[in-house]
């Protein structure tokens, strides 16, 4: 421990965000304005994910930490000893064992349990923003249902490109009523955004906003009758693991265009392998992690 | 100033009001589900749960309602000194702490607008009984859940006007249940 309060943030802030997280539970999908604060890292390095754990970590709490589903790049590094600093706190990689997770753009592909709390890393938590830039409207937008535009641009990427080319922040629909950005998660996790067993936060730090998703929500991706919606990934198996079922990467491992599909979740991966699954990149690859 | 105004508060605040919270949220996630919370010794006749959910969540930035037999100069000061919070009338609280019975009429409190339905009241109701009663459903919820509650047509009445509406915690001894305005009642 440090002289830091428990979890970095001064109290008053903490019961700042914890009612915006008590409202954003109470109305699914609504984005809750709170007054985000200077953290000791840079706005887009997921200021708003951290306050919110900041503000649900207890010191009995196991805390683990994944950027784009991995635990060992950068970002996940640091916020993770952050709050070992701050907070006292357990930290794991093992996605099983952890009580709270903090996520930037990815769902893990192990399915969560009810004592889980999944925490979320926003950038621009409203998804109509990029169709309407004033806040204002898009505030009124959302109180009058009015999600045509959205539609509309869905639309547009048929007339461009013969099919939904979102591929990423993919928008859903929560309990029929709110519009909600996922946060930029591939749309291959969107269909893990509903019905999940865990508590799902998400804080967008720059743009001061927190929203929530309680446990088993009804989580609808946007789609037409003629082009239902579709959780992609790339048509690979993963080559350290084998796993056909996970969402993959692609990393260019030479200066001559050779590349490699894998896990991006490093949990799953290294799991599979410690089962003795073994993907066909595996044997004698200096890659291999 | 007495000890009973000075004590009763969280000893060590960082950490019992994370583990507060925690139950507060673990109950607002999944209506119906008794949790168990603890910290908060408040004078009569605030129960424990109600006088840590107060110690949890309110400071100066949130006025509180302290509903009839609850508005003891006793609690008031207790209030003061841990929180800092305003007392007001029911129609600027953002929090409001009684039985059912005091906490009523609920046309009094702020149900937020269509832009900001986060800016709504959340009550502190004051219960015997939390367990069984009524049966619930809705987001938070697996298939269903039950509740104990002191009526269903208020409960269904503010479910109706969803985003709008109120929020509620029930508090019993050293347990708490929530209700948010999304659930279902029946």
């Amino acid at each position: 421990m440090t002289d830091y309060n428990f979890a970095y943030l001064d109290e008053q802030t903490k019961r700042m965000i914890r009612r915006a997280i008590l409202k954003g539970l109470a109305i699914p999908g609504y984005q809750v304005p709170f007054a985000s604060r200077e953290m000791p890292m840079p706005y887009g390095w997921g200021t708003g994910g951290v306050q919110v754990s900041a503000a649900v970590l207890t010191p009995e709490d196991t805390f683990k930490v994944i950027d784009q589903g991995a635990d060992d790049t950068t970002n996940a590094v640091s916020i993770r000893s952050f709050f070992e600093r701050t907070a006292g706190v357990e930290t794991t990689t093992d996605t099983s064992a952890a009580s709270v997770i903090q996520t930037r753009h990815r769902i893990p592909e192990e399915p969560l349990k009810e004592d889980q709390i999944l925490v979320y890393q926003v950038p621009i938590p409203e998804p109509l923003r990029f169709l309407e830039p004033r806040e204002s409207e898009t505030r009124k937008m959302h109180s009058l249902e009015e999600y045509g535009l959205m539609h509309v641009k869905l639309y547009e990427d048929i007339s461009r490109h013969g099919h939904i080319a979102t591929s990423y922040a993919y928008p859903v629909k929560v309990e029929g009523r709110y519009v909600m950005d996922p946060s930029p998660i591939p749309k291959f996790d969107n269909p893990k955004l509903g019905d999940m067993a865990a508590i799902q936060l998400f804080g967008a730090g720059r743009e001061q906003r927190i929203y929530a998703l309680p446990p088993y929500t009804q989580v609808v991706s946007l789609d037409f009758e003629d082009h239902p919606f579709e959780a992609s990934k790339a048509d690979q198996v993963c080559g350290l693991c084998g796993a056909e079922d996970s969402y993959l990467d692609e990393v260019i491992i030479d200066d001559a265009g050779g590349r490699l599909f894998c896990c991006s979740d490093t949990d799953y991966c290294l799991g599979r392998r410690n089962a003795g699954h073994q993907g066909s990149s595996l044997p004698g690859n200096e890659v291999a992690a | 100033m007495d000890a009973q105004t000075l004590g009763g508060g969280f000893t060590d605040p960082a950490i019992q009001s994370a583990r507060a919270f925690r139950s507060v949220m673990e109950a607002m996630a999944r209506p119906g589900t008794i949790c168990n919370i603890a910290g908060a010794e408040p004078p009569a006749p605030l129960s424990r749960a109600a006088g840590s959910v107060l110690l949890t969540l309110c400071d100066a930035d949130t006025p509180v309602y302290l509903a009839s037999d609850t508005d003891t100069a006793d609690v008031r000061a207790w209030l003061a000194f841990h929180t800092g919070a305003p007392v007001t009338g029911p129609s600027h609280a953002m929090f409001a702490v009684g039985t059912w019975q005091a906490l009523l009429p609920l046309s009094a409190y702020q149900i937020g607008t269509s832009e900001y339905p986060d800016r709504s009241a959340t009550l502190i109701v004051e219960s015997d009984k939390l367990a069984g009663g009524a049966t619930l459903s809705g987001p938070g919820i697996k298939d269903t859940s039950g509740l104990n509650l002191p009526d269903l047509v208020a409960f269904q009445t503010n479910r109706r006007m969803f985003p709008l509406g109120l929020d509620f915690i029930f508090t019993s001894g050293e347990r708490l249940a929530a209700l948010p305005r999304s659930t279902e009642v029946c």
